[in-house]
């Protein structure tokens, strides 16, 4: 039913650390190798050694430079489903393939029952779910469903593939409904913020914006140059002479 | 947005479609035309023939279209779903209609009911297209107030329009019918003007900064996740059409609006089988003008994701 349902309160998400994230592109192969044999295998690529690449992948890293007067940085933005509390993509879904789970509020797609229709991705603000144009289905992040409540994995590993490959220590899972989790401290403590949250989906993944530029710390680039001031007497008549 | 074929065609076809039904259910069951069997055939076959054709095509735009069937079920909180229902819905009034008006020739009495009821299905089956589009958030073109009446005012305009057509066919022209075809596609043309210029001046407040978290200054796309076009923006970071804007808004107005108007206009003047052909000419020139304005309607839509691209 793609109504959504009354939630228990869990809500299992992500919280993605802007100002550790190096944008090594590690999340995102492991979230590959591990999703095209999971839940909603296959991730399919579409031509992948060719001129035209395609493909699907529930998670991208961008790169942007942000600007402001205290100056400018790079910031690499990983993007992925942010398994939001009023999700428009299950709610617009018509054949209720589309869910979000009431025990702890994952958004997943029944692959049997879509109809690729893809409104879904229209609906979807993020662009967290991308159509695969081989099955005819859509497909996005399951937070690694097949992960999490795995027992055949060892406890440290019941984590998203994502979390577990990223080598900053970028991307923290846990239960952003429960106040007093790691997580949800992490990002009161950092000011984590929603995604365009004037859209009203209420994301439940949060990002940690990257820490304000500090003075402290010293300087690691040398000052620039200051040009040579044109000087009188017999220097400065040589710097006019060599200067011609 | 991508202008998919399909989807434009569907909602051009079903619109023109249902507003046809729509007059022929409420002006034939209540015998404003009396019934005749040609005209009957012709107009509820070319009603239903563009209804159907266009639900056909929208087929033609999904991954598994074998279970098209699904879509029925999610009508509580799905406007897609809820298409689906009235539209199929809409049918049994519409074939009740069909055989009573056409078939039979009667009117009044259970006809005129059936007649009533297939007009109703139509307008809400439009509403619900309409509502398909104004539903989404991350598109600001779409979710704005102008999206709803204008599906309703282009499906009023186009079915008018094709009636008329139909009517002076069968040399049953009136001038009210001429003059209100003409009333409804100049509303239709300011609604569409009034669309585009508050979709020209619209200030989205969802901005690189607030897809990204990153507050205050400006935020530059350094580089994308991937070297070629993804899914995303394929689907939904279509440019082709801001480029050409400013010249397919002319061939829209000319097509849809200005050249029917004249045609009919004319029509006023001239004897009959002039005033049929250029009837006829009226509305597949507003057709052929609809289907430039839907392509339109789809290319000119910027959806949130292409502020992940900088676009």
């Amino acid at each position: 039913m793609t109504c959504l349902p009354s939630q228990s309160g869990k809500k299992l998400g992500l919280v993605i650390d802007l100002d550790t994230c190096v944008g090594c592109q590690a999340c995102v192969t492991a979230c590959k190798e591990w999703n095209t044999g999971g839940h909603m295998a296959p991730l399919t690529d579409i031509d992948p050694y060719g001129g035209h690449v395609d493909g699907v992948w529930f998670n991208r890293v961008h790169s942007y430079e942000h600007t402001t007067e205290m100056g400018g940085r790079t910031v690499n933005f990983p993007r992925s489903c942010l398994h939001c509390e009023t999700p428009a993509c299950v709610t617009v879904c018509p054949t209720g393939a589309s869910y979000k789970r009431a025990s702890d509020g994952i958004v997943l797609i029944d692959e049997d029952k879509c109809i690729g229709c893809k409104l879904c991705s229209w609906a979807c603000p993020y662009g967290a779910r991308e159509f695969d144009t081989d099955v005819g289905v859509m497909k996005k992040c399951t937070l690694c469903v097949d992960r999490i409540y795995n027992d055949n994995l060892a406890e440290e590993d019941r984590v998203p593939a994502c979390v577990a490959a990223c080598p900053t220590s970028a991307r923290h899972f846990g239960d952003l409904g429960d106040p007093l989790s790691a997580v949800s401290q992490l990002v009161a403590e950092r000011g984590g913020v929603d995604l365009m949250p004037e859209l009203g989906y209420r994301p439940t993944n949060k990002y940690l914006p990257p820490r304000a530029h500090t003075t402290r710390a010293a300087s690691v680039a040398a000052p620039a140059l200051e040009p040579v001031r044109a000087e009188g007497g017999f220097l400065g008549w040589v710097d006019r002479m060599l200067s011609n | 947005m991508h202008p998919a074929f399909s989807v434009v065609f569907f909602t051009t076809a079903t619109g023109a479609g249902y507003g046809l039904l729509a007059l022929l259910g409420v002006l034939g069951g209540l015998q404003v035309i009396s019934p005749d069997f040609w005209l009957g055939l012709i107009g509820m076959g070319l009603a239903l023939g563009l209804i159907v054709a266009g639900l056909l095509s929208s087929t033609g735009h999904l991954g598994r279209p074998e279970r098209a069937w699904r879509a029925f079920s999610q009508w509580r909180s799905s406007w897609l779903s809820r298409e689906g229902v009235a539209s199929v819905i809409t049918f049994i009034p519409a074939g009740l209609f069909g055989i009573g008006w056409v078939f039979l020739g009667r009117t009044g009495g259970w006809v005129a009911i059936a007649g009533l009821l297939a007009s109703i299905g139509a307008v809400v089956t439009v509403c619900t297209t309409g509502m398909i589009y104004a539903s989404l958030k991350p598109i600001a073109q779409w979710h704005s107030r102008f999206t709803l009446p204008g599906y309703l005012i282009f499906s009023a305009m186009t079915g008018s329009v094709l009636l008329n057509a139909l009517l002076q066919g069968f040399a049953l022209g009136s001038k009210t019918v001429l003059a209100t075809c003409i009333l409804v596609t100049l509303l239709g043309w300011g609604w569409k003007l009034a669309t585009w210029r508050y979709n020209d001046r619209l200030e989205i407040a969802t901005t690189a900064n607030t897809a990204t978290g990153l507050a205050g200054g400006s935020v530059r796309s350094l580089e994308w996740p991937h070297t070629e076009e993804n899914y995303l923006l394929k689907e939904m970071g279509f440019r082709i059409a801001r480029k050409h804007s400013t010249r397919l808004r002319q061939i829209t107005q000319g097509l849809a609006f200005a050249l029917p108007v004249l045609l009919l206009a004319a029509t006023f003047a001239l004897p009959r089988p002039f005033a049929a052909a250029l009837s006829l000419l009226a509305a597949i020139v507003q057709f052929a003008g609809m289907l430039v304005e839907r392509w339109l309607f789809f290319a000119e839509a910027k959806h949130t994701v292409t502020l992940y691209y900088g676009r």
